[in-house]
């Protein structure tokens, strides 16, 4: 699959992915039982409900190299947990505001909302998120940080 | 980090056939797991979840005396419970098992690049052995159980169910907001599509309710507190003044007459009048005069004096039956279960001015005209002009009115209107025969046993008018009503006369849900409708554990579907009844007492009231019971003071270095 290999720079983003369980999680399940296909470089951490997401979870990943850091969860109105989508929401408008001071990157870090029925919007995502993140190159603290 | 695990781990790589196998080497998973911290067996298997694949992961938990298992798979949706449960059969915790998803998430989705989607797989199963290695055993937690349901709202939702619960045995309390119980069923004439009393069949329910030696009735009460969670609910009910002694009064009906307020009755939908002191439903069996304490004028006139203030009622009464003093009262019930049955409002005319509603007297809505219907209502069952009394000869039926406009109103359709609307329209040409219905629609829905024939019957052999399209505006010229339309299955545009309008108003949730649903910590949607957990597979069950729905709260229907959705919910009460005591899962919030500070963040952030401050030590604590395990409090604590059990800040952080260290793709 020419998304998958290499092609020159060698670069495959890493992404991790906080995904809820109700919602995001089934979704990407979804995208499997229906064999949608997207990059490889995401990896899958299941929470409960988005507004779990701990902005230090965020930061671990990215300080540990991550290239990207997405928050899955259901659309407003849906969760599970009646508001935690929207906690999450807040949050991460908050944390990324705290990254663009620190002079680091906020666009490593989506907020989307996927439901358990909308596989095939979670492999989207996954290409555009890869897409994206091989524009913007590798996660320059990656090299800077040697955790 | 890098200390060496001391447990001894076992991890079992799935081929589901070719599923995992064709895209994922798992001879080469199984070799990369063994070499992994902690694992002293690793193997693979054509089928792990096959009995004998179980019986693999039974035996070597046994034989090698795991502590901790992986089984790398499909999505722990899938399996997760099956695995478990083997597990536990053979004396491990199943809390120490763990599914890493490596199909849905990693074969399926990665089919042609078997390195990478190896190299993930591994990568996964790393982090799942770093996860179980920090998890705890567990087991479920025991609830307290309370075998009585309230049911609030008295509607034939509430009534439904309650006689259901009542029948098996279950102590019910019934929390009706108006005088009597029965809702708007009481309002309605006969029912689709057998044109049924219903009066007579509500009758007996009612009857039932009030005489079955298990169910409590409030009436003229609302719900004012909810505390507790399920299992153990604490239910505050705040009563209305009783004025009228039921124990003295005689429904002589002087009090009726004597009182100096008039009033347009909404039971019969303003076509009547009644005074401050009034029967509520004048065919309910119980005709004991309610005293409306905002109309009285007892109660309005601040100004005067106790003597001058009006006493009309008082003074009638022979029985001395009547006490303005009387005054609220307060009741607590203790249950286990609560069922929402709030029920419905029309959708006022007075929102649709273009068709005269709530201006034009002879534009009523659909459950006027059930009362004109209704042989006890205002008019004897005599469909009549409100204005003048006269017959109506053409009466426009309008539906939709309100409903499926997502523009101005309601976006949604009312499910009943299309029936009842047929049922009307019969109804009036079997009392006018030279009268003519003409009905206004934009589809016909009638899809249910004998809803369609029920309509055709109409059409065919009674000469009903079905008009495709959406009335304009309604109108009087020349002391007229005049009706501005198009048929748009002929495309003409149409002016006619007609002597009344009906609306079959949009239905809509009761006046108050939001605040009620708030109290009882419900999820509503946009238009206010109580949701339920899974449109499909938890219909009656509430955002709240113990908390259910029936009827017309929840979204639009006809009685047929409000009964039988409120015996579901009756059901799945029973269900729930059936066991001792309620199992809950472990997996839920944990505070470290000695890092809470008890700044109380937790508390306000959780959507179910599960944080609780133990104000003797100033620590926040978990109401096992309660906590839906959703994490929101972990992420808000400021200082790290509480975890999800078995997804602990640790585990997350062990998960997350492993998913971000760069292994190269192996093979």
């Amino acid at each position: 699959m020419s998304e998958n290999t290499q092609e020159n720079s060698g670069f495959e983003p890493r992404i991790v992915g906080f995904l809820c369980h109700w919602c995001t999680y089934t979704g990407a399940d979804l995208a499997g039982t229906t064999r949608q296909q997207y990059p490889a470089g995401i990896r899958i951490i299941h929470l409960m409900c988005s507004g779990a997401i701990d902005v230090v979870y965020v930061l671990k990943a990215l300080l540990d190299g991550a290239d990207g850091v997405l928050i899955g969860g259901c659309h407003p109105g849906d969760c599970h947990y009646q508001t935690g989508n929207l906690k999450a929401r807040r949050r991460i408008a908050l944390l990324r505001k705290v990254l663009q001071t620190l002079g680091l990157d906020q666009d490593r870090v989506w907020l989307r909302w996927i439901s358990a029925s909308e596989g095939r919007l979670f492999a989207e995502t996954i290409r555009e998120y890869d897409a994206d993140l091989r524009e913007q190159g590798e996660n320059p603290l990656a090299a800077e940080w040697d955790l | 980090m890098d200390k060496k695990c001391d447990k001894k781990l076992g991890v079992f790589v799935c081929w589901c056939g070719s599923n995992i196998a064709g895209s994922v080497d798992v001879d080469k998973a199984v070799e990369e797991a063994g070499k992994l911290d902690g694992v002293v067996h690793a193997e693979n298997y054509m089928y792990m979840c096959s009995d004998p694949g179980q019986q693999k992961v039974k035996d070597t938990i046994v034989e090698k005396g795991l502590d901790g298992v992986v089984v790398a798979c499909c999505s722990p949706r899938m399996h997760e419970n099956t695995f478990r449960k083997a597990a536990g059969s053979v004396g491990l915790n199943s809390y120490l098992l763990e599914i890493a998803n490596i199909r849905e998430h990693c074969s399926w989705v990665h089919q042609n690049n078997k390195p990478v989607a190896t190299a993930k797989a591994v990568n996964i199963i790393k982090a799942t052995l770093d996860k179980v290695k920090e998890n705890l055993p567990l087991e479920t937690l025991t609830i307290e159980l309370t075998k009585r349901v309230c049911v609030v709202g008295g509607g034939i939702a509430g009534i439904m169910s309650a006689l259901d619960l009542a029948d098996a045995g279950y102590e019910v309390v019934i929390v009706e907001k108006e005088p009597v119980i029965g809702g708007h069923t009481a309002q309605v004439s006969s029912s689709f599509p057998y044109f049924q009393n219903i009066s007579k069949l509500l009758g007996e329910k009612v009857k039932a309710v009030l005489e079955h030696p298990n169910i409590k009735v409030y009436v003229n009460s609302e719900v004012e507190v909810l505390d507790g969670y399920v299992g153990n609910f604490n239910v505050t009910i705040k009563t209305r003044p009783a004025f009228v002694d039921s124990a003295k009064c005689t429904s002589c009906g002087e009090c009726l007459a004597a009182c100096p307020v008039s009033l347009p009755d909404e039971f019969n939908r303003g076509l009547s009048r009644r005074g401050a002191i009034f029967i509520y439903n004048a065919s309910a069996e119980a005709r004991i005069p309610v005293l409306r304490q905002e109309d009285c004028r007892h109660f309005a006139d601040f100004e005067q004096s106790q003597e001058e203030k009006c006493r009309a009622c008082v003074q009638s009464c022979s029985e001395n039956a009547i006490d303005l003093g009387a005054l609220p009262g307060r009741s607590e019930e203790f249950v286990g279960a609560i069922v929402m049955a709030t029920g419905y409002d029309l959708y006022s005319p007075a929102n649709l001015p273009e068709y005269g509603g709530g201006t034009i007297p002879d534009v009523v809505d659909a459950l006027a005209f059930e009362r004109m219907l209704d042989p006890n209502g205002p008019t004897g069952g005599k469909v009549l002009c409100h204005s003048d009394g006269r017959i109506p000869k053409s009466v426009m039926f309008i539906q939709c009115a309100g409903s499926r406009d997502p523009e101005r109103h309601k976006a949604y359709c009312s499910r009943a209107c299309c029936m009842y609307t047929a049922k009307q329209a019969r109804l009036y040409k079997r009392q006018v025969e030279d009268g003519t219905a003409f009905i206004s629609y934009m589809d016909i829905r009638s899809d249910s046993r004998d809803f369609e024939e029920f309509v055709q019957v109409g059409m065919e052999q009674e000469n009903l008018v079905y008009i495709r399209g959406r009335v304009a505006k309604v109108f009087e010229e020349n002391g007229r009503l005049k009706v501005f339309t198009a048929d748009t299955l002929t495309g003409r545009q149409i002016t006619m006369d007609a002597d009344l309008v009906v609306l079959a108003m949009a239905m809509e949730p009761k006046a108050g849900v939001r605040e009620l649903a708030k109290k009882m910590n419900v999820t509503i949607d946009g238009d206010a409708f109580l949701s339920e957990t899974h449109i499909k597979l938890y219909p009656v069950e509430s955002s709240t554990k113990g908390v259910y729905l029936a009827g017309c709260g929840q979204a639009p229907k006809d009685i047929t579907d409000t009964v039988s959705q409120a015996l579901a919910t009756a059901g799945k009460i029973q269900t729930m009844f059936s066991n001792e005591t309620l199992i809950a899962d472990p997996l839920i919030a944990e505070v470290k007492d000695d890092v809470c500070s008890g700044c109380g963040v937790c508390i306000e952030i959780c959507p179910y009231g599960a944080r609780v401050m133990n104000d003797f030590v100033r620590i926040s604590e978990v109401n096992q019971a309660v906590c839906q395990g959703c994490g929101a409090c972990i992420a808000a604590c400021p200082n790290k003071a509480c975890e999800l059990i078995n997804s602990t800040s640790r585990q997350f952080l062990r998960v997350i270095g492993d998913f971000t260290s760069k292994v190269k793709a192996v093979v």
